[in-house]
């Protein structure tokens, strides 16, 4: 099997300090990994760089395109990259304010990703939009309205209905669950394993909470310092983690 | 099915001042298809280690660890996450769920990651839940919020409606009344007569007769005391 997705060395310093450092992995199809680790261990950083938002400063980025096989995404032509990150690509950031247009209505934020790959008939994209607004649980008869009127978690709900519209394979997500009370997290868990597991979608999850990995991924990753000390099968790196940073992650955690 | 050859195991605590606890040296095992063998021994000896190493979410220390055709020490996640879909089923102590799936889904799940027809995966997880007396006004909830009893059959059923080559048991009649204990070593009986090759740990020594063809006992891969 091809990896959908190879990191190799992937490095990025801003200034002297070091962003992520050495960053190898392969992601297969259908795999949901998990990075984790305390803020500024650079797992921001490298999701970015995966997914060419930042520019690393060593290491190749390659990804098994539907057209021509793996590819160097870093040295792909830009329109090149922009239409993997339309089509093939999804990224559902943490602020659903970075992810959607927050002056046009919840209809039209699904729509535009539809009409960005070259969909035209309004009937259709409209019909879209209310079945993928129905999926994500907001009710039909919020289709007209504007993201800003809907609470954090439905905004975050429409952020991804908005991402997986078009088919991705590859979803990039950044805390998908952070600044979401438990029990808005909980259904946004259920929602976003579901989509995973129905749709046969890859992903990388960053996150620090160890909870959420574990329902959502099947592998960890463990960053510190902008290194990655630990990786592994996500409960077997968290009931018998080896690494001394991991142990003291897994141990701090407050029990309920 | 099962062949464990002289396997180890310590814990290494980098947050206690490195302290080395070794739990398992030189354990040695094989289960065959159609064959239930018990882990015996105090507690604290290693019987749940064991079982986990097996499992795959304790990382095996040396020697090796053989489940149908994977070797699980050293294996890829994704060979583990496969051998746990098609080869080796687990009924664990605890049951661990998304919130608000409900019942008969967190219990078809197994099936359907392996593979099986979704009504059918439905059907064969309402059967197992009738009989093991989970009343069905219960299947459409989430488990999360049941009795202990209750969630250890669900946790039963998920680990039965599968099924598979080979299975691990942690303590599977525990908390359960006569009726359902006396289910649950017929579903052990049933899996042995279709071929599946079964470690257990049975505090219940009655049931532990019942259905094991032999006891190991763990003590006996105890590591010797340092000096």
């Amino acid at each position: 099997m091809t990896p959908l997705l190879q990191a190799k060395g992937v490095t990025k310093r801003y200034g002297a300090r070091l962003g992520c450092g050495d960053v190898s992995f392969d992601l297969y199809p259908g795999e949901v990994m998990g990075i984790v680790g305390e803020s500024g261990s650079g797992k921001s950083t490298l999701l970015s760089c995966l997914a060419g938002h930042l520019v690393p400063d060593a290491g190749k980025v390659i990804y098994d395109t539907r057209a021509q096989g793996p590819r160097d995404v870093l040295a792909l032509p830009e329109p090149e990259r922009r239409m993997l990150g339309r089509t093939d690509w999804a990224f559902v950031h943490q602020n659903p304010r970075d992810g959607l247009r927050m002056g046009v209505s919840a209809g039209a934020n699904v729509g535009e990703r539809l009409m960005a790959v070259g969909a035209r008939h309004y009937g259709q994209i409209r019909e879209q939009a209310v079945d993928w607004l129905g999926r994500v649980e907001i009710a039909p008869d919020r289709i007209d309205d504007r993201p800003r009127a809907f609470s954090g978690g439905m905004q975050q709900r429409l952020q991804i209905a908005r991402n997986l519209v078009t088919g991705p394979r590859l979803v990039f997500m950044d805390e998908p669950t952070g600044g979401l009370d438990v029990s808005v997290q909980a259904r946004l868990l259920d929602l976003l394993r579901g989509l995973v597991r129905e749709m046969g979608l890859s992903a990388i999850v960053v996150t620090h909470d160890l909870a959420v990995v574990r329902l959502l991924a099947d592998r960890l990753m463990v960053m510190k310092d902008g290194a990655v000390v630990e990786t592994g099968l996500t409960d077997q790196v968290l009931d018998d983690p080896q690494h001394g940073y991991t142990q003291l992650l897994v141990s701090s955690v407050l029990q309920v | 099915m099962i062949q464990l050859t002289d396997v180890s195991k310590s814990f290494v605590l980098h947050n206690q001042g490195g302290a080395v606890i070794p739990v398992i040296a030189g354990a040695s095992l094989t289960v065959a298809a159609g064959e239930c063998v018990a882990l015996v021994g105090n507690s604290g000896a290693g019987k749940s280690t064991l079982m986990r190493m097996i499992w795959g979410n304790y990382l095996c220390g040396s020697g090796s660890i053989r489940v149908g055709g994977v070797d699980v020490s050293g294996a890829e996640p994704r060979e583990v996450l496969h051998m746990r879909r098609e080869v080796l089923g687990y009924v664990s102590q605890f049951l661990r769920v998304v919130p608000r799936v409900p019942t008969l889904d967190v219990v078809a799940e197994p099936a359907l990651a392996g593979g099986v027809p979704r009504d059918k995966a439905l059907d064969r997880a309402r059967g197992l839940l009738a009989r093991l007396n989970v009343p069905e006004r219960l299947w459409g909830l989430s488990p999360t919020t049941f009795s202990g009893g209750e969630q250890q059959r669900v946790n039963i059923a998920r680990g039965f409606v599968h099924d598979l080559p080979a299975m691990l048991l942690d303590e599977p009649t525990a908390s359960l009344d006569a009726t359902n204990r006396a289910v649950v070593l017929d579903l052990i009986l049933e899996a042995k007569a279709r071929g599946a090759a079964i470690v257990g740990i049975f505090h219940d020594a009655a049931g532990r007769a019942a259905v094991c063809d032999r006891e190991i006992d763990v003590s006996g891969f105890a590591p010797p005391a340092r000096a």
